[in-house]
């Protein structure tokens, strides 16, 4: 037996590995020829990807960027590239890119847009980064009164007091325990704000204005179109989705009967209908319902709608998230002395959400695309100046161009939105 | 089921005191038309140290989870530290916050790091300052012998490490009463150990502690009584030495030769 024993007297040294496993090669290797089925669709796609690009790129690159008509377009690539070849009219951005993102908006005002655009990213960086200041969170609770004022401008006051009715409900929340017990206090926090808003706002808001009308030009909202539109829309529509839809959620897991069949209730009927009815709902018969007399700004009857429809969307979807709990979780904040409300603060939401976020990043896109959907109901968003621009007569006849425009605006936003769940995915994940 | 605990035990701290920590009497209790406990009668002193046994589905998780409400009885009556559990939430959260739980599989939020795991009830229950509440959760940390993992999460730790830290958590609360339901069922026999230490030095201490568990060598060695559970209801109670060297019930004898037999 002594002849098969075996003791290793000198270790080996490491050698380089062999051609065929290091950089390039290897990669094409593994990746594009590792088979020949692999081969042979590799070959097939480089195939495909050729012929789409031959069709698309001459077509973009031999186009014409200064025209005034879709005539002057095609007599210039004529021209320049030879009779017969199809080429895009740029022109048509070129001339009509303001109307396309801001829309009726006066000229001279376009810096309120985009200073409220600038602005919305930094009211959004503490919610997104954690490394900014949490002090910045002070400013993006102002943000949607000081956007909506620079957007519709007039009065101040407007915005201020409105804003005012943001504080009461904080106060109530902060100081009405103690005095009414938790159950009233948030009740109260709920009423007190909209008693505020339709019984003394108006007065209130009409005195300060006799006394002191400080305000900038006013804006109408059929002003307003374009990309701005779908960006006011969508943004906001995300922004209250979200918390509304987490008490959607809540409401419907709730063992208090009426509050439960109160969300179950809201949330299968908005979701059992097409968006696009309730837009309609809100340009045609939301007015029947207000007290005659209000005007009631479509677009704010817009973001409504839009919003509880992506909330009852949003709620499903949290709910998935909060069954993919296990219920140990629960068990074990109830076990610490955690009431409900910090629980599911401290505990069961933050995980809930982070279940969900490539669900909710998902609705959040699919929200933003949906509101090319009021140019149905009359909005000049891009999708309605994409037809509005072709009936002018130096346009008409044009298609593509406009299309791949807004397409590309809202792959800028979406692309960027999915980017960021999964860089907030990789950032939360906790070895587990 | 027989882990051997070969240190000795300190037993200079562990006195029964007259004070009672937990009254139980006459609790009925219902799952649906299931009825999982049946006429519970137990009296739980300050200082005493009580292994609850029995085949599963005999209810003893049920029971020790009835104590700090976590199961709703139906019938009878809790007292803890004084104070009765009923549907009023105040003595709920109140009974709650005295009375530590660690649970079969840890139950630590995945989310967050060790310390704040063992800092976030303190904080949040008992408004103490987060200073204080991270040097407290260091000082338990060390006496669980994990320090050095508080900026870990618990993905990142051992069976054995998670259950530590668990027990850690709930003694920042500083609780007077510890139940633990079935600690190191989910554990690989190398990590029991470590965890059985940790209690056993909470035991040394003079905690009053309810343990569910089949792990028979550390019921011989550190509890004062044991209760045998069978079919909802507790079938025999008694000493250590005594439930173990001598039986009365055919029941207890039948389960005893079965979980120490091999």
């Amino acid at each position: 037996m002594s002849d098969q024993s075996y003791v290793r007297t000198e270790m080996l040294g490491e050698k380089p590995p062999p051609s065929s496993q290091v950089g390039v090669v290897k990669w094409v290797m593994e990746n594009l020829f590792s088979s020949i089925p692999n081969a042979i669709m590799t070959i097939v796609s480089v195939w495909v990807v050729y012929y789409i690009l031959s069709g698309i790129l001459p077509w973009a690159f031999q186009s014409s960027w200064n025209a005034t008509s879709l005539h002057g377009c095609r007599a210039y690539i004529a021209e320049t590239y030879g009779e017969g070849v199809e080429g895009a009219c740029w022109a048509v951005i070129n001339e009509r890119w303001q109307q396309l993102l801001f829309g009726f908006y006066p000229k001279e005002l376009y810096w309120r847009p985009v200073v409220t655009l600038v602005l919305m990213f930094v009211a959004i960086s503490p919610v997104l980064f954690t490394s900014v200041p949490r002090k910045i969170m002070l400013f993006s609770v102002i943000y949607p009164f000081l956007a909506f004022w620079l957007l519709w401008g007039g009065s101040i006051w407007l915005p201020i007091v409105a804003f005012l009715g943001l504080v009461i409900a904080f106060l109530a929340i902060v100081y009405l325990p103690a005095i009414v017990g938790s159950l009233f206090a948030t009740i109260g926090a709920g009423l007190l704000p909209i008693l505020f808003w339709i019984v003394i706002a108006g007065p209130i808001i009409d005195g300060l204005n006799g006394i002191a009308p400080i305000g900038i030009e006013g804006v109408d909202s059929d002003q307003m179109g374009g990309f701005m539109i779908s960006i006011i829309i969508g943004v906001s529509g995300i922004a209250l989705s979200l918390p509304i839809g987490i008490l959607l959620a809540l409401g419907r897991q709730s063992p208090l009967f009426i509050v439960k069949t109160i969300c179950v209730g809201f949330i299968e009927f908005i979701r059992g209908v097409p968006l696009i009815t309730l837009l309609f709902v809100a340009s045609v018969l939301l007015n029947y319902f207000l007290p005659p007399g209000t005007n009631f700004d479509l677009i704010l009857r817009v973001i409504i709608m839009v919003t509880f429809f992506a909330a009852a969307y949003m709620a499903e979807v949290i709910r998935g998230g909060l069954a993919a709990l296990p219920k140990g979780q629960y068990e074990a904040a109830d076990a610490l002395g955690l009431d409900y409300w910090k629980a599911t603060r401290l505990i069961i939401m933050p995980q809930a959400l982070k279940i969900s976020i490539p669900n909710i990043v998902s609705n959040f896109i699919g929200l933003f695309k949906d509101t090319t959907l009021v140019s149905i109901i009359g909005l000049l968003d891009p999708m309605g100046l994409a037809r509005a621009i072709p009936a002018d007569q130096n346009w008409n006849g044009i298609v593509w161009e406009i299309y791949v425009f807004i397409a590309l605006l809202f792959w800028i936003f979406t692309f960027s939105m999915s980017r960021y769940s999964m860089y907030l995915e990789r950032k939360l994940a906790t070895g587990h | 089921m027989v882990t051997e605990i070969e240190r000795e035990i300190d037993r200079s701290k562990m006195q029964v005191s007259d004070e009672v920590a937990i009254q139980i009497t006459n609790m009925n209790k219902w799952y649906g038309a299931f009825h999982v406990l049946k006429d519970i009668n137990l009296t739980v002193n300050r200082g005493e140290r009580i292994v609850v046994c029995g085949p599963s589905g005999s209810g003893k998780s049920t029971l020790i989870r009835c104590i700090n409400r976590l199961e709703v009885h139906q019938e009878g009556s809790i007292i803890v530290d004084g104070t009765e559990l009923s549907s009023d939430l105040k003595n709920i959260d109140k009974i709650r916050s005295e009375v530590g739980m660690c649970f079969q599989h840890f139950n630590l939020f995945p989310h967050l790091t060790i310390l704040e795991n063992c800092t976030l009830a303190p904080i949040w229950v008992r408004n103490v300052p987060k200073k204080e509440a991270e040097e407290t959760a260091m000082h338990f940390l060390e006496k669980v012998k994990i320090p050095e993992q508080a900026d870990k999460y618990p993905g990142q730790l051992s069976g054995g490490q998670q259950q530590r830290v668990a027990i850690a958590r709930s003694l920042c609360m500083k609780p007077r009463i510890m139940l633990f339901d079935e600690p190191t069922s989910a554990l690989d026999p190398e990590m029991i150990s470590e965890v059985l230490d940790t209690m056993i030095e909470l035991a040394e201490e003079g905690m009053t502690m309810i343990v569910v568990t089949h792990e028979m060598g550390f019921a011989r060695k550190v509890a004062n009584r044991v209760i045998f559970m069978d079919a909802g209801q507790i079938v025999e109670e008694n000493e250590p030495e005594q439930f173990f060297t001598n039986p009365q019930s055919e029941r207890t004898q039948l389960f005893l030769s079965q979980i120490l037999g091999h």
